[in-house]
C-alpha cells in the first residue's frame, strides 16, 4: 500500500523528518496491508462493539466535586503567566 | 526470602519475626545490587521508600494491620505517582511530576504498601518487548540477552528476579500477561472497568486494565483485592461489578467438574514446539487434577490481530493528542507559530513506534477511510466477542498459551513492526472482549519459561484463581527462580 505518510503525520499534527517519512511509509504500508485481512470478514448485519460490555455510560450527579487546583495543575505546564497557558501568537 | 512470595512476608510481618523497614531495606539492595544488568527500574528513592515503611511499622504497632500492610510493591511507569516522576518511559514526559495519585495508587497507599518505584516499559505501554522505553531495554533476567516481554518489561523482570515481591502492570493487549509468561511469573488482568483507570496514562482507553505481577497466583488475588472498586472519576469503572471472594478463590486444589475449552485457533503451526509441548502437557496435568478438556473453536481468532491494530492505535491516537506542548509535558524550543509548535513537540518528543501507532490511527480515523477501519474493525470485534459468549456456553474456562514464543533476543524483532505485532496473537482477543484473564508458569523450553492462559467470562476472576490455584498447587513451576538472581540457601 502507498500511504501519504507526511499528509496523515500532519493530520496528526506531528512533523516528519524527510528520512523518518522513508522510514514510516512504508512500515505504514505494510501493517495498513495486514489490515486489509478484516475486508474478507462478512459482517453484514453485525453491530459495531461500542462499549467491551455493552454497556450504557452512567451519568453524574451534576454537582461540583473537583476543587481549584489551578496552581498545582499548572505547575507542570511548560510556560505559565499568571494563571494563563503562554503559547505562540495566534491572532494578529 | 527475596523469592518468598506477598503471603509470606505477610505471615512473617504478622508473626513479628520481621518488620517492613528490614524487608524494604532487603528488597532496596537487591534493587542496587541487580537493577544495572536488568534495567528494570526506572525510578527509586531509598530515603521515601524506608520512609514509607517506617511509617507502615509504626502504624502496625498502634492497629490491626491494614490488607497489604508494609509489603513492598512496585508501579510500572504508566501510574501517575505523587512519588516521584511519571514519565511512561517516554521523552514527551521529561520533568513531568503528576499533580494526583492514580485511583489504584490510593488504594494501595490506603492498604499499607509500600511503593518501592517505577518500573521500565515501552515508551505509552507500546511495545512487546520494552525495547521502545526511552529509558533504554529492559532484559529478562532468565537470559540478559532477551527481552522481558512487553509492555509492563520491568514489572515482570523485577519480581522475577526478585528485587521486589510483586508489582503493577497494565494490559491493553496483552502487557501484563506476556510478559508475566516470558519472565515465569504470574500475572492477572481483571475484567474491563474492575479496576478504575483514572491516573493511569491512556493508551486505548476501551481495552486498557490494570492488574497484579506476582510470584504467586494467591498473590495476584490479594493484590486485586487492594486494587478493586467503583470510582465514579473513571465513568467505565463498573458500579455493580459483582463480587469476587479473591482469597477464597485460591483455596482450590482440584479441577474436579471444571470443563477446560481448548480452542484449536491457539494450538497450531508456526507457534514454537517447546511451547506447544508445554501447554498440552499442562492440560493433561489439569485432566489429572479432575478436569475435563473440551475441543472448541473460537472461528475469529485470526482476525484479533487487525481488528486490535486498528483499534487501539486509533484510540491511542486521540489520547496522545493531549500531548501538545501548552498544558504539561515537552515543548520545542523557539517556535514559529502554534502549529510549528504542535508539529515539532509532538516530533521530539515521541519515539517512533508510538509515531507509527498515531499515525496508523490518524490514517483508519482520516475522512473517507472510517467505515473500511474503524467501523469495520469494531464490528469484528463483536464477533470475537461472540466468539467467546458462544464458546462460554459449553466450557467454564478456556486455556491456551500465553505467547507462541519464549523470550526473544534483544533487537529481533524491532526491525519488523508487524512481527513484533503478532507476538501478541494469542492475549488481544481477551483484551476485545473485555474478559479477565491470567497467565502462570507452567513449564521451562530451552532454559526460558513458558505461560499457560487461562480465560473466563466477564467477571469470573474466581474461575481463573480457582484453575490456576489448583494448578500451582500441583506444579512447582512458579517456584523457579533464575539462577544469575539466586540467593544461596534460598528456594530455586
Amino acid at each position: 500500500m502507498d500511504i501519504d505518510v507526511k499528509k496523515v503525520a500532519m493530520l496528526a499534527r506531528i512533523r516528519l523528518t524527510d528520512s523518518e517519512a522513508d522510514e514510516l511509509g512504508p512500515q505504514l504500508g505494510s501493517i495498513l496491508g495486514y489490515i486489509e485481512k478484516l475486508s474478507e470478514v462478512n459482517t453484514d448485519g453485525v453491530m459495531p462493539t461500542a462499549h467491551p460490555h455493552d454497556a450504557a455510560m452512567p451519568l453524574r450527579a451534576n454537582i461540583v466535586t473537583n476543587s481549584n487546583r489551578r496552581e498545582a495543575l499548572q505547575a507542570v505546564a511548560p510556560n505559565v503567566l499568571s494563571g494563563l497557558y503562554v503559547v505562540p501568537k495566534v491572532i494578529e | 526470602m527475596p523469592f518468598s512470595t506477598l503471603s509470606d512476608i505477610q505471615s512473617r510481618l504478622n508473626g513479628g519475626e520481621i518488620t517492613a523497614v528490614e524487608v524494604a531495606q532487603l528488597y532496596l539492595d537487591r534493587i542496587e545490587a541487580h537493577n544495572e544488568s536488568l534495567n528494570a527500574f526506572v525510578y527509586m528513592d531509598r530515603a521515601h521508600v524506608i520512609a514509607q515503611a517506617e511509617a507502615s511499622d509504626a502504624y502496625r504497632a498502634q492497629h490491626e494491620p491494614r490488607l497489604l500492610e508494609g509489603l513492598p510493591i512496585a508501579v510500572k511507569d504508566i501510574f501517575c505517582t505523587q512519588d516521584g516522576p511519571t514519565r511512561c518511559c517516554s521523552s514527551i514526559l521529561e520533568g513531568f511530576d503528576a499533580p494526583y495519585d492514580a485511583h489504584v495508587i490510593t488504594r494501595l497507599k490506603e492498604a499499607g504498601a509500600v511503593l518501592v518505584g517505577k518500573t521500565n516499559m515501552d515508551e505509552f505501554a507500546m511495545g512487546s518487548s520494552t525495547e521502545t522505553s526511552a529509558f533504554g531495554v529492559c532484559r529478562n533476567p532468565w537470559d540478559v540477552s532477551r527481552i522481558p516481554g512487553g509492555s509492563s518489561g520491568g514489572s515482570a523482570s523485577a519480581v522475577a528476579a526478585a528485587l521486589t515481591p510483586a508489582a503493577l502492570g497494565t494490559d491493553t493487549g496483552g502487557s501484563i500477561r506476556q510478559p508475566a509468561s516470558l519472565c515465569g511469573i504470574t500475572g492477572l488482568k481483571p475484567t474491563y472497568g474492575r479496576v478504575s483507570r483514572r491516573g493511569i496514562i491512556a493508551f486505548a482507553s476501551s481495552l486498557d486494565q490494570a492488574g497484579p505481577m506476582t510470584r504467586s497466583v494467591r498473590d495476584a488475588a490479594m493484590l486485586t483485592e487492594a486494587m478493586v472498586g467503583h470510582d465514579a472519576g473513571d465513568a467505565t469503572s463498573v458500579a455493580d461489578a459483582p463480587i469476587v471472594s479473591w482469597l477464597a478463590a485460591c483455596d482450590k486444589t482440584d479441577m474436579k467438574g471444571l470443563k477446560i475449552g481448548k480452542p484449536k485457533e491457539y494450538f497450531v503451526d508456526g507457534m514454537d514446539a517447546g511451547v506447544r509441548a508445554e501447554v498440552e502437557a499442562a492440560l493433561k496435568q489439569c485432566e489429572a487434577l479432575g478436569a475435563e478438556i473440551v475441543d472448541i473453536s473460537l472461528p475469529h481468532t485470526e482476525y484479533a490481530v487487525a481488528a486490535y491494530y486498528v483499534i487501539a492505535p486509533s484510540e491511542a491516537s486521540a489520547n496522545l493528542s493531549r500531548y501538545d506542548g501548552v498544558r504539561f509535558g515537552h515543548r520545542c524550543d523557539a517556535p514559529d507559530d502554534l502549529l510549528d509548535m504542535y508539529t515539532r513537540s509532538r516530533d521530539e518528543g515521541f519515539g517512533t513506534e508510538v509515531k507509527r501507532r498515531i499515525l496508523t490511527g490518524a490514517y483508519a480515523l482520516s475522512s473517507g477511510y472510517y467505515d473500511a477501519y474503524y467501523l469495520k474493525a469494531q464490528k469484528v470485534r463483536t464477533l470475537i466477542q461472540q466468539d467467546f459468549m458462544q464458546a462460554f456456553e459449553q466450557v467454564d474456562i478456556i486455556a491456551t498459551p500465553t505467547s507462541p514464543v519464549t523470550a526473544f533476543q534483544v533487537g529481533e524483532k524491532t526491525d519488523d513492526p508487524l512481527t513484533m505485532y503478532l507476538s501478541d496473537i494469542f492475549t488481544l482477543a481477551v483484551n476485545l472482549a473485555g474478559l479477565p484473564g491470567l497467565s502462570q508458569p507452567c513449564g521451562m523450553t530451552a532454559g526460558l519459561p513458558v505461560g499457560l492462559q487461562w480465560i473466563a467470562p466477564a467477571w469470573r476472576e474466581d474461575l481463573l484463581l480457582n484453575a490456576a490455584s489448583a494448578y500451582e498447587s500441583a506444579t512447582a513451576w512458579s517456584d523457579l527462580a533464575p539462577e544469575a538472581f539466586a540467593v544461596k540457601g534460598d528456594k530455586v
